[in-house]
């Protein structure tokens, strides 16, 4: 296997195929660690992991914060409510005053893109980015990836549609950039007003017609209408989604017999898919969270598993 | 001072010292009640299939076995200057009141087994564990010694112990002893 060699997880674009193929293989022996009586190992003993989340979050939060403790790091919380940006520090002095504490990993979560960027230009911290504004979620596109290669047993030639407000969605740019490199034809499918102009360009077909897509589609990633983003009217209202891009038992009759239901969560019942869907045979969206943890103890121990290369 | 290297085992001497480690297992044992067998990757698993497939020849009875990945509980892993690549424990039985057999390939500084020590004990508590190893090459480095010992190797520093199996190396099964290059 090739050697990790990155010291910070920023986004799946500036991976490479073989450390996405690493990610996922290491994850599958931290999987196990997981389902274990004593769900700890001591990997990452004495390690510090602060968690800088300015943006509300739950699963991911929880999902790092536990992988990081099953490795025996200790993990520290800063809500953004509750820190000295209310005082009017920026946040690079803040992250360079956390830093200087010796933290050896900082987990940022911002609603602007590229703000874990600017941190790994500045810091000599490992940086994760746990979502950055519009542009990627590299975790969750992994563990999506490790759940599609785990159900289906491989990821290249699949068809994978991705349906909502590509627009808005970091979750959506992190899978296309990783299931393209990993060779899977992927269809991006939602209203007009919320798809990205020249998104073709980064290898993806672009579909209107969820109806059109269903049939063919081996995955059906489902993104949630992101309220919080709606600066402008883009939709006329969330019931017109639902009826037009909503998947329910009814559109799915046309499915394939294996296809899986994917949403990153959390999910709108009623909107982007029904209940019965979301609780459906089809649905792998709780594999999906109980994937996450095992995608982000791999990620946190190639980053900080070794200090630096010791000429031995 | 040996120069070029020395082949310490054959394919038959290493036979014969599985066969003879597992008949001293089930005699210090007094059978195969509560035995189980876990190897540690790659080799030593490897040796614990091979231990386990003889009992069941000598005994008729198949024992439980499991892999265990000991590279989260190393001791060194800020020293190493790549990252050693983890794989899956696979222990798919439950340890406690077990007499659990643990196997590798060489004993040395100890390091190994007192990692898979603290593993083993994270998936409950086994009645007892007990040591097989197929080379005692000595330089312990931790107050730790085999039950069942294939062969008595002693050895420098300098020197490298490599053991070859079929089944993880898709070679003929031999030990050998080389001076390290540098």
């Amino acid at each position: 296997m090739a050697e990790w060699t990155k010291h910070s997880l920023l986004d799946l674009k500036s991976l490479s195929v073989e450390e996405i193929e690493m990610i996922l293989e290491t994850a599958k022996s931290f999987k196990e660690v997981s389902s274990r009586d004593v769900k700890k190992v001591p990997a990452l003993r004495g390690k510090t992991v602060v968690m800088l989340f300015f943006e509300p979050s739950t699963r991911t939060r929880t999902s790092f914060e536990l992988a990081a403790k099953r490795l025996s790091a200790d993990t520290i919380n800063i809500a953004a409510s509750s820190s000295a940006l209310s005082k009017g520090e920026t946040i690079l002095d803040m992250a360079k005053n956390i830093e200087a504490m010796n933290v050896d990993a900082i987990i940022v979560r911002h609603s602007c893109s590229g703000v874990p960027l600017v941190l790994a230009d500045n810091l000599s911290a490992s940086i994760i980015n746990a979502g950055d504004g519009c542009r990627e979620h590299p975790t969750q596109a992994l563990l999506d990836m490790f759940t599609i290669n785990e159900k289906l047993g491989k990821i290249k030639g699949l068809n994978i549609s991705i349906v909502g407000d590509i627009l808005h969605s970091r979750v959506a740019r992190s899978n296309i950039w990783g299931l393209t490199k990993l060779g899977a034809n992927v269809t991006v499918c939602g209203p007009s007003t919320m798809m990205p102009a020249g998104i073709e360009k980064l290898g993806v077909k672009v579909s209107y017609d969820i109806d059109a897509i269903i049939p063919e589609s081996d995955v059906l990633m489902l993104l949630r209408i992101q309220k919080e983003r709606q600066d402008d009217k883009r939709l006329p209202s969330i019931r017109e989604y639902a009826k037009i891009f909503g998947v329910n038992q009814e559109r799915l009759r046309k499915a394939k017999k294996e296809v899986l239901i994917m949403h990153p969560g959390p999910t709108n019942r009623g909107v982007e898919l029904s209940a019965e869907v979301a609780d459906g045979e089809y649905s792998v969206i709780l594999n999906q969270v109980t994937n996450g943890v095992a995608i982000r103890m791999a990620v946190l121990y190639l980053l900080l598993g070794i200090r630096e290369p010791v000429s031995a | 001072m040996i120069k070029s290297p020395l082949k310490v085992m054959d394919k038959e001497n290493i036979r014969r010292a599985i066969l003879r480690i597992s008949h001293e297992i089930l005699e210090k044992n007094k059978g195969t009640e509560d035995l189980c067998i876990i190897g540690i990757r790659t080799r030593g698993a490897v040796l614990a299939e091979r231990i386990k497939e003889s009992i069941q020849q000598i005994e008729g009875v198949e024992i439980l076995a499991g892999i265990l990945d000991i590279t989260l509980y190393r001791d060194d892993l800020t020293l190493v200057a790549t990252q050693p690549v983890v794989h899956e424990t696979m222990i798919n039985f439950d340890i406690t009141d077990k007499k659990i057999i643990l196997v590798d390939d060489v004993l040395f500084t100890g390091r190994t087994i007192r990692a898979a020590l603290d593993a083993i004990i994270d998936f409950g508590r086994p009645a007892s564990i007990q040591l097989a190893v197929l080379i005692d090459r000595g330089h312990r480095e931790l107050p730790i010694r085999a039950d069942y010992v294939g062969k008595n190797i002693p050895t420098s520093l300098s020197q490298v112990v490599e053991v070859v199996l079929q089944e993880s190396d898709n070679k003929t099964d031999m030990v050998k002893i080389e001076d390290r290059a540098d």
